[in-house]
């Protein structure tokens, strides 16, 4: 294919340049949405009747086309890549809140009576004990996120060239150059699963004490004593 | 000593006008039907319930007036399937307390490392998670972190009611050890009524809607429960279970129908009774016979009755004496020495006037024939107190 990895001057940017800012624009609303969703998401545990309202809202936002944002957005920060971000942000907290909260409601009922009759106070038991078992199903809900924000930024293409990847498809028209589009498209969907593959990488590093399937490890009620009807076979 | 009296009133009354003396170095059993408020008594004891009403003093001061987290980590605490931190090692999870306390990193572990050993588990599941281990193993760790700070008092509420009867016996047995050697204060949540028996040194059965019914060492409340609900509560067979306390001691044994297998034609005939217990030269039982059946020497083992299972003079109980002449098909029970040679038979009649001379004394109550000999037990019933309605 000729002239794949060749970039339009109109961009103004390399291939690698595109895919920097594409993971810049599709990451960074990740982050502010995950950094926003923490507290809401503690909010939510501490007063249970919160929690379906701020699901209905959020649900709501998420609703809105990202396209129908811009062109609120524009209005108040202009063609950049703030406006691409800003509803990727949003989309981002949709999902992590959820995921949070029920990342933390799933600590057993046990372990935080334990935990509170040894002494934990509030602050504590949230960061030592909530938090970090709340972690497989937070980066569960991260890594939905990332995937829907790496897909989302190629709409910013339509809101003067901000679309990082997604540019080469409105340039593939454009320039009647089809193999910038199938250029966007691999390009992003090979972000997508490297990312992906990535947060399961740290999912594992964060959490050694899950039970994972398969691999050389004990199973979860293996113990010194065999069953009985084990025993008897033998 | 402890001196409890709470009052606690949600809308719903939880446990009502409740007055305890928890005895020292003891373990308090408080048992009874779901919704009687034993777990929200124990929960008042460290103050993850505040109680409306009433005072609880712990050693003669006001729980009140000390500060919550510090009367906590002062307190082990053991829950129903362990409530483990399943993020931790388990060696992390037995050290929570000692680190919190602000212990090093390297204490905490080797207090942790010596409470494994302590509460039977090996040391190399201390690198483990708890998904790694069977439930029973994490219920020793439940209980080894509740004593990683050493604390004089443990609450446990209901720490053996998830796992399978086998696995339960163990850890009840292993409590009864620890207990033993550490002496702590413990009191103990649990519904089963014989867990409460076997475990306490002084019982309290509560009934729905938070009254207590008794108050009394675990004999007294076999032997005279205090009401209707009390009794209920116990089960059918309580007199039968009310001899575990009583020793077989005073049981008198006979050696006449007992020959070893290499006796002679007169041994075997001298006796005159229905039955002989045939042993081997080392005075280990080998089954039983009639003695016609049998010929001197040319006894074999293949050819007697099995004996059953026998009991241990003297260390253990009458029930099981009495088990053994039940489950013997003679009708008579096999007593041997601790090495397994025997000493003896007793027929179930002479067995049933050991009961009844027993229950004529009553002197043996508060001590559990065959366990726990020697420990506090023996100043707790002193501190009873009966409970105002």
């Amino acid at each position: 294919m000729n002239g794949f990895f060749d970039i339009p001057s109109d961009l103004d940017n390399t291939y690698f340049g595109l895919i920097g800012l594409h993971l810049r624009e599709a990451l960074l609303p990740v982050l502010v949405g995950l950094l926003a969703a923490l507290p809401v998401a503690q909010l939510c545990v501490r007063f249970r009747w919160l929690y379906p309202p701020v699901l209905g809202v959020t649900t709501v936002f998420y609703a809105v086309p990202s396209l129908a944002v811009f062109v609120v957005l524009i209005d108040y920060t202009g063609q950049t890549e703030l406006t691409v971000m800003i509803p990727l942000a949003v989309y981002s907290l949709v999902v992590l809140v959820p995921a949070i909260v029920d990342g933390v409601r799933s600590v057993p009922e046990e372990t935080l009576a334990a935990s509170t009759a040894m002494g934990f106070g509030p602050v504590r038991r949230y960061l030592q004990v909530q938090l970090p078992i709340a972690v497989p199903a937070i980066l569960a809900g991260l890594r939905v996120a990332v995937s829907a924000s790496i897909s989302l930024v190629s709409v910013g293409a339509l809101i003067g060239n901000q679309g990082a990847l997604g540019n080469l498809l409105a340039d593939a028209q454009k320039y009647g150059r089809p193999e910038l589009a199938v250029n966007s498209v691999l390009t992003t969907a090979v972000l997508a699963v490297l990312c992906d593959a990535l947060l399961v990488l740290v999912r594992n590093l964060l959490t050694p004490w899950m039970p994972r399937g398969g691999g050389g490890r004990r199973p979860k009620q293996a113990a010194e004593r065999p069953e009985p009807q084990e025993a008897a076979t033998r | 000593m402890e001196s409890v009296t709470k009052r606690y009133a949600d809308g719903t009354v939880a446990v009502d006008r409740l007055s305890l003396e928890i005895p020292d170095r003891a373990i308090t059993v408080l048992v009874g039907p779901s919704g009687c408020g034993k777990t929200t008594t124990l929960r008042m004891i460290n103050r993850m319930v505040e109680p409306s009403e009433g005072t609880i003093l712990l050693d003669g001061e006001d729980l009140q007036q000390q500060p919550v987290t510090t009367l906590r980590r002062s307190m082990g605490y053991v829950i129903q399937n362990a409530g483990l931190f399943q993020h931790r090692t388990i060696l992390d999870n037995i050290a929570t307390v000692p680190r919190m306390t602000g212990w090093g990193k390297q204490k905490s572990r080797e207090r942790a490392a010596e409470l494994m050993e302590r509460v039977g588990l090996d040391s190399s599941l201390g690198k483990r998670y708890p998904y790694q281990l069977s439930g029973g193993q994490q219920q020793r760790v439940g209980v080894a972190r509740a004593l990683a700070a050493d604390p004089p008092v443990l609450l446990m509420d209901e720490p053996f009611s998830a796992v399978d009867p086998v696995v339960r016996k163990g850890l009840q047995d292993e409590l009864l050890r620890i207990q033993d050697e550490l002496g702590k204060t413990i009191v103990f949540v649990t519904h089963d009524i014989d867990e409460a028996i076997k475990l306490g040194t002084m019982v309290a059965v509560m009934r729905t809607g938070g009254h207590l019914a008794q108050f009394a060492p675990p004999a007294e409340l076999l032997s005279d429960p205090a009401d209707a609900f009390v009794e209920d509560f116990l089960g059918a067979d309580r007199g039968i279970r009310g001899l575990s306390f009583f020793p077989s001691t005073g049981l008198e044994l006979a050696t006449g129908p007992v020959v070893r297998v290499d006796a002679t034609a007169e041994q075997l005939t001298a006796p005159g009774a229905p039955y002989l217990l045939v042993t081997d030269a080392d005075d280990r039982p080998l089954g039983w016979a009639e003695p016609r059946e049998l010929r001197a020497g040319e006894i074999t083992a293949d050819a007697l009755l099995p004996y059953g299972r026998p009991f241990v003079a003297g260390t253990d109980s009458l029930r099981a004496a009495l088990d053994c002449a039940v489950l013997s098909p003679t009708g008579w029970a096999v007593a041997v020495d601790a090495e397994g040679r025997v000493t003896g038979v007793a027929s179930q009649a002479t067995i049933g006037e050991a009961i009844r001379a027993a229950h004529g004394t009553g002197s043996t109550a508060g001590t559990r024939a065959g366990e726990r000999t020697g420990d506090a037990a023996a100043d707790g019933p002193a501190d009873v107190t009966k409970v105002a309605p």
